[in-house]
């Protein structure tokens, strides 16, 4: 068996197509007929030197990918297959595995790291392999050198692979000893040093109790510091990479090494080759999100009791970052705006300048302003490129009133450059910071306006004529527009781009349909400011955007009528149907309803027929967006909307079995929330299906859990929809609904990512009780409600106690309490007045300052008391 | 071990318009389910309040109501609860009770497709009122919100009865016209049925409805002790020749004030709607020119518009239709406010209009109007009294259009077989 499976290891890797299909099938085979006979040859393959490289590589992944998948239900499943294996079977792998570390081989040893970093992964967490730890921290004390670097690897990937709190706290001592004495200049093997860097980076979630001691503290960072300083430029590079995680990780332990890290960072931006140069710059980035954070978080709360306190480094170094970050701008490379994949030093050095804005306000301005006016109308591009960008990026940050006098002056400056400059780099960057400038400084909230009847003429007439320029700059200029347009948003009847939408609108178009349109972007921003215009156009243009439904629903029509394309056509096809079928829900929103509605709805019956035919088309993002355009149209339709649903129905099934794209999904299940109320009643004959969709949706472990929440929601939807109707659905929605609430009532706590899907689970299951009870408001079979009132009332009892639930949470809750004493009255009134909801919860309800909160608790207030009088 | 990528977004707007489109899509999704639950309990509190409204009126909210409504918009007064509608006194409480009928504008011209899109049904002389039945009593109010009866009835839930009416927390909502001779509230719309809103229905599936379920609970029986008053359904026609003649002509137990058009495919809408049309002529009502206070014909047709800032006047409809402006020194003089109802007649210069706006009128100042009114004329009020004086729209244009209709239907079949 063993040597075919080196046979079959190789010939799957294969040349010949053939072979490889065979071997690849043989391979499986084997794997179903017997699992721990198959994962020990492999891990056999892996250990025995005597074995190609190439076989042995590839047993090693074969056997990572027997223990892990991307998918949680698939990993799920490797997981429980690998811990039903035999005690023997593993023992044998484990210690197959371990021995591969010795290998001379580089690559071999590095698979096994991995290898054995998964089955350490789904091992120790249930206390298994428990002298795995102790035998590889053995290892490093042993000699030949590329042993311990493989087993400073291992503990590197163990360290990304396990949670800290599985491992104890003298083993992580032990693994952070030895980390860090491998980095030590001490350590006379580069490759050795180096895997010790490469490790300390993934142990640093493991080291918080290290880094609370001042003594290992300094320890540890004095050794990241000198490898910062190693004469090899890998090691350094992965030194910065420590230092880079530490400042977010340990972001409140720095103020004393500060200092140091600003000397040793300004040195490697300046010096250092560009791989070390832009981790020295992502340490600042990093440290400016951190303040920005804290910062934010001050400013919303206005007590400032942050659980970190902000140390301003950043406000402190100011005076030497600045010009250091200035001086990467002169660093361009010819043709970065070109290509989408560039990054470069200065690149990074304009976007760290950008969040130093951020982060200091309108101190950074005077360290800034000499260096653009220096060198803003300098021959050389590349010093008016790096005064444009250096302009650009900090104009997020600084007040406006610190601003706004800069940039009135600039203004026509920069649209003489994006006229008349030479340069397509300078042009780009002078067409970016005018949307910058759009985008921060001009809009309802501003009190000088930027942009004035004398210059938006000149304004529009720049950027049109910029529309016609390269690809990236007329990229750029549609995103100038977006910006513009955006910042009329709230103006009211009158936009003072009335006068030229109509030229606005068509240049547009025409950048939409320019040959090199699919360049840098192009078309995608073009329709996007298209949209914009339109989203933020009044009542005064509506007749033009009309105009623009035929036109549109043109363009998306020849791209369904497409010959035979090739794979690449075809994207490009997919994406354009997508952006217009963006385009078309934009427009429905703005004239689905009074008083263009009428005139609109001509359009609706070719439209949904569009709509039907992109489903045909295979693409996650052009059905998503022609999703979402139905459901802006049903809401337009209302009733009306029943006439479509014969030939729509198989695509929304269908938009609700997509776990995969689970984006399509969730689209979907908002737009049969926008049907339902479209419908109402209407919606019955289709209920059956989509309520198995749906429930099936909820079961499934594949879908992604954002999806659930939407989904309870939806259950509501329908129940008002069809009110007594759902009484089909209660004995299947009902049990999902209480554990689901069980779940939630309880499961808080773990961080804030968590405590917000909590709520917006409870929101979700809170929604569809209301939409229950409402639907069965006033029909006989209310009754059937009566048996699931006290799991509900518990249920908001206990979201009550838990005092960890949004103002969202709040609101809907107290709706229930309403609902629930609304629909089934005197049945519940001596429940209702045993729960802690009906009282303190109201109360608190009934003194919230949200007035929607209030609202709601005075409409449950009036139940109850309507409930507990008769 | 690969170093790690560090790219962070270059030039980039943070979110893409297409994640924007989705949060949007999310937002006008949620804004939606909470519009329809919010209308969904609407519903119940608007039976509570009404019949408790007598009793129990707690002056602080009556006092934190009335500024609310003021500064409401259209939007606002809307979803505004009708629990708290019920405590508004005097012209507020006018202005909310009158949004919640359907009023129909005059018809000022024939729409298209009569036959084939419109129920014509003759109206029943009397008072216009919202007949409200739940928790075992009966309320109509009229127009301007005041209550005209309070009793029992056999609608759904409209008496303290055991039996029939359903569970005792139904409730119903309709609209009537009471008529004075035979004491019979004459349903002309249903609005809600045993709890069930049929504000979304169209009228076709209202009138239906009404046909059937208002015999079936009794309410159309003559009136005893738990039934005070018996009500009756309009009956109503196709709008084709023979419908149109019967409604017209046919003789019916109650009193004409014209006809009524209704269009099939309307929901029922508060407030003013083009999608029902009131028509008059003097063969089928007593009142087809406006009366004065002392009920009789002035010479010259009065008309009220309000006063607007900068001394615009218009009519009632939403948007308002602008007549002249009045002169600012005048306005000054008089102590005009922004917001008073102001009587004209209507000079011998007349009315001249183009395409729904008035080009030129010949307004004569009368004063302020009548206290009691909560609303200008609308346009086509005016237009209608107008014509009546000068060129009335006849029952035989009405009959000419249908038959013209008819034609055109078959026009095609001629040619074909050609």
């Amino acid at each position: 068996m063993a040597m075919e499976v080196t046979q079959l290891l190789i010939n799957a890797q294969s040349i010949d197509g053939t072979v490889r299909k065979h071997a690849e099938e043989s391979l499986k085979q084997f794997q179903e007929q017997n699992l721990a006979g198959f994962l020990l040859s492999l891990a056999g393959e892996l250990a025995n030197d005597d074995k190609p490289v190439d076989s042995r590589k590839l047993a090693g992944l074969v056997l990572k990918n027997a223990l892990d998948a991307k998918e949680q239900h698939r990993k799920y499943e490797l997981v429980q297959r690998w811990l039903a294996l035999d005690m023997s079977t593993k023992s044998q792998i484990r210690a197959f595995l371990l021995k591969t570390l010795s290998s001379p081989v580089p690559d071999v040893r590095s698979t096994a790291s991995q290898v054995i970093a998964k089955v350490a992964g789904i091992e120790l967490p249930q206390k298994q392999w428990p002298e795995l730890i102790v035998s590889l921290l053995s290892n490093i004390h042993q000699l030949p050198a590329h042993v311990k670097q493989a087993t400073l690897e291992t503990l590197g990937y163990l360290c990304e692979e396990v949670s800290p709190d599985v491992v104890e706290q003298e083993h992580v001592n032990k693994i952070l000893t030895a980390v860090v004495q491998g980095m030590n200049a001490a350590e006379g093997n580069n490759d050795v040093r180096l895997a010790a860097t490469r490790a300390l980076y993934m142990a640093l979630g493991f080291a918080q109790a290290n880094f609370n001691n001042d003594m290992e503290r300094d320890y540890i960072m004095r050794v990241v510091c000198e490898a910062t300083l190693s004469p090899e430029v890998k090691i350094r590079q992965a030194a910065f990479e420590c230092l880079v995680s530490i400042a977010s990780t340990y972001y409140e332990k720095l103020a004393h090494y500060i200092q140091d890290i600003f000397n040793i960072t300004a040195k490697a931006v300046r010096e250092d080759d560009e791989s070390v140069a832009l981790q020295a710059i992502e340490f600042w980035s990093s440290i400016c999100d951190e303040e920005i954070d804290i910062l934010e978080e001050y400013g919303g709360e206005f007590a400032g009791d942050s659980d970190v306190p902000c140390f301003y480094f950043t406000k402190q170094a100011l005076p030497g970052l600045v010009p250091l970050l200035l001086e990467t701008l002169l660093k361009q490379e010819e043709d970065q705006d070109l290509d989408e994949g560039a990054w470069n030093i200065a690149m990074a050095g304009g976007t760290c300048l950008g969040l130093v804005a951020k982060a200091v306000g309108d101190d950074i301005v005077p360290h800034v302003m000499p260096f653009i006016e220096e060198k803003i109308s300098k021959p050389d591009w590349r010093e008016r490129e790096a005064a444009t960008y250096a302009f650009g990026s900090i104009l997020e940050g600084p007040s406006a009133d610190r601003l706004m006098a800069i940039v009135n002056a600039a203004l026509t400056f920069m649209l003489n450059a994006l006229t008349n400059d030479p340069s397509n780099h300078v042009k780009d960057t002078t067409a970016w910071t005018l949307g910058r400038i759009f985008e921060f400084l001009h809009g309802s909230t501003i009190e000088t306006p930027i942009i004035t009847q004398a210059n938006c003429q000149q304004i529009i007439t720049v950027l049109i004529q910029t529309m016609k320029d390269a690809p990236n700059v007329a990229e750029k200029a549609c995103g100038a527009l977006y910006f513009l347009a955006q910042g009329y948003e709230d103006i009211g009847p009158n936009s003072p781009l009335t006068p030229y939408f109509q030229e606005i609108i068509q240049s547009l178009l025409s950048v939409a349909h320019r040959e090199d349109a699919t360049e840098s972007r192009l078309r995608t921003a073009a329709y996007e400011a298209l949209n914009e215009v339109v989203r933020c156009s009044t009542d005064e243009t509506s007749t033009m955007v009309l105009q623009l439904v035929p036109v549109i629903m043109l363009e998306l029509h020849n791209t369904l009528e497409g010959e035979k394309l090739s794979m690449d056509e075809r994207e490009k096809q997919n994406e354009l149907q997508g952006l217009l079928c963006g385009c078309l829900q934009v427009i429905i929103q703005k004239l689905g309803s009074e008083p263009t509605k009428y005139m609109f709805m001509q359009s609706a019956d070719q439209m949904m027929g569009l709509f039907l035919r992109v489903f045909g088309c295979r693409s996650a993002t052009a059905h998503e967006e022609a999703m979402l355009a139905i459901g802006a149209l049903a809401y337009a339709a209302g009733p009306d909307f029943a006439k479509y649903m014969p030939e729509f129905y198989k695509y929304l099934e269908m938009g609700l079995q997509n776990f995969e794209e689970y984006q399509v999904c969730a689209v979907t299940v908002g737009v049969v929330g926008d049907i339902c109320r479209a419908l109402e009643d209407k919606v019955l004959p289709y209920c059956d299906g989509i309520m198995t969709q749906l429930l099936k949706d909820l079961s499934s472990n594949q879908l992604h859990r954002s999806v659930k929440p939407p989904i309870f929601s939806c259950f509501g939807d329908i129940a008002l929809a069809i009110g007594e109707d759902f009484e089909k659905y209660l004995r299947y929605s009902m049990p999902m609904l209480q554990s689901a609430a069980e779940l939630s009532a309880h499961s808080s706590g773990a961080d804030d990512e968590m405590t917000e899907y909590t709520n917006s689970l409870r929101n979700g299951i809170l929604e569809a009780y209301s939409g229950i009870f409402q639907g069965f408001k006033n029909s006989p079979k209310t009754q059937l409600l009566i048996p699931f009132a006290p799991h509900i009332l518990q249920f908001l009892d206990s979201i009550y106690m838990e005092k960890d639930m949004d103002e969202v949470v709040m609101k809907t809750a107290i709706g229930v309490l309403g609902d629930l004493a609304d629909t089934l009255g005197s049945h519940v009134g001596g429940l209702i007045q045993q729960s802690v909801s009906s009282k303190e919860f109201l109360n608190e309800c009934l003194s919230s300052d949200d007035h929607t909160i209030k609202e709601a608790a005075e409409w449950a207030k009036h139940a109850i008391t309507r409930a507990i009088s008769v | 071990m690969a170093p790690h990528e560090i790219r962070r977004p270059f030039k980039r707007r943070p979110i893409s318009d297409q994640q924007k489109r989705r949060e949007l899509s999310l937002l006008r999704q949620s804004q939606h389910r909470s519009d329809a639950q919010q209308r969904a309990r609407n519903l119940a509190s608007s039976v509570i309040s009404l019949q408790s409204s007598s009793s129990d009126v707690d002056p602080e909210i009556l006092f934190e109501a009335v500024p609310e409504l003021d500064e409401g918009t259209e939007s606002e007064s809307s979803s505004f609860d009708v629990r708290q509608a019920s405590r508004l006194r005097g012209p507020e409480a006018r202005k909310w009770f009158a949004r919640q009928l359907m009023l129909p504008e005059w018809m000022i011209d024939v729409p298209d497709n009569l036959s084939r899109d419109w129920y014509v049904l003759a109206r029943p002389a009397g008072k216009r009122c919202f007949v409200v039945s739940s928790d075992g009593t009966t309320v109509s109010r009229v127009r301007n919100g005041s209550i005209l009866h309070h009793f029992p009835s056999a609608l759904p839930g409209g008496a303290r009865k055991k039996g029939a009416s359903g569970p005792a927390n139904s409730y119903s909502i309709l609209d009537c016209i009471f008529h004075e001779f035979d004491q019979t509230y004459y349903v002309i719309d249903m609005v809600c049925w045993r709890g069930y809103s049929l504000y979304e229905c169209t009228a076709e599936f209202r009138f239906f409805w009404l046909q059937s379920k208002l015999a079936e609970t009794g309410a159309c029986d003559p009136p005893s002790f738990y039934h005070k008053f018996r009500f009756s359904a309009v009956p109503f026609y196709n709008c084709d020749q023979t419908g149109l003649h019967s409604a017209y002509t046919g003789s019916l137990p109650y009193v004409k004030d014209g006809l009524l058009f209704y269009n099939k495919h309307a929901h029922y809408h508060t407030g003013n709607t083009p999608l029902v049309l009131i028509w008059k002529d003097e063969s089928c009502s007593q009142y087809v020119i406006d009366t004065d206070n002392n009920g009789e014909v002035p010479n010259q047709q009065h008309i009220v518009l309000e006063l607007q800032e900068e001394g615009k006047l218009v009519t009632s409809d939403d948007p308002p239709v602008p007549f002249s402006c009045l002169n600012a020194d005048f306005v000054k003089q008089s102590g005009l406010l922004s917001g008073s109802l102001i009587r004209f007649a209507i000079g011998d210069g007349g009315l001249n209009c183009v395409d729904g706006r008035f080009e030129k009128a010949d307004l004569q100042y009368i004063g302020v109007s009548n206290r009691a009114r909560a609303f200008a004329d609308s346009y086509s009020k005016i237009m209608f009294q107008y014509m009546a004086r000068h060129s009335p729209l006849k029952v035989e244009d009405l009959a000419s259009t249908i038959s013209h209709e008819n034609q055109q239907d078959k026009t095609p079949e001629v040619e074909m077989s050609d």
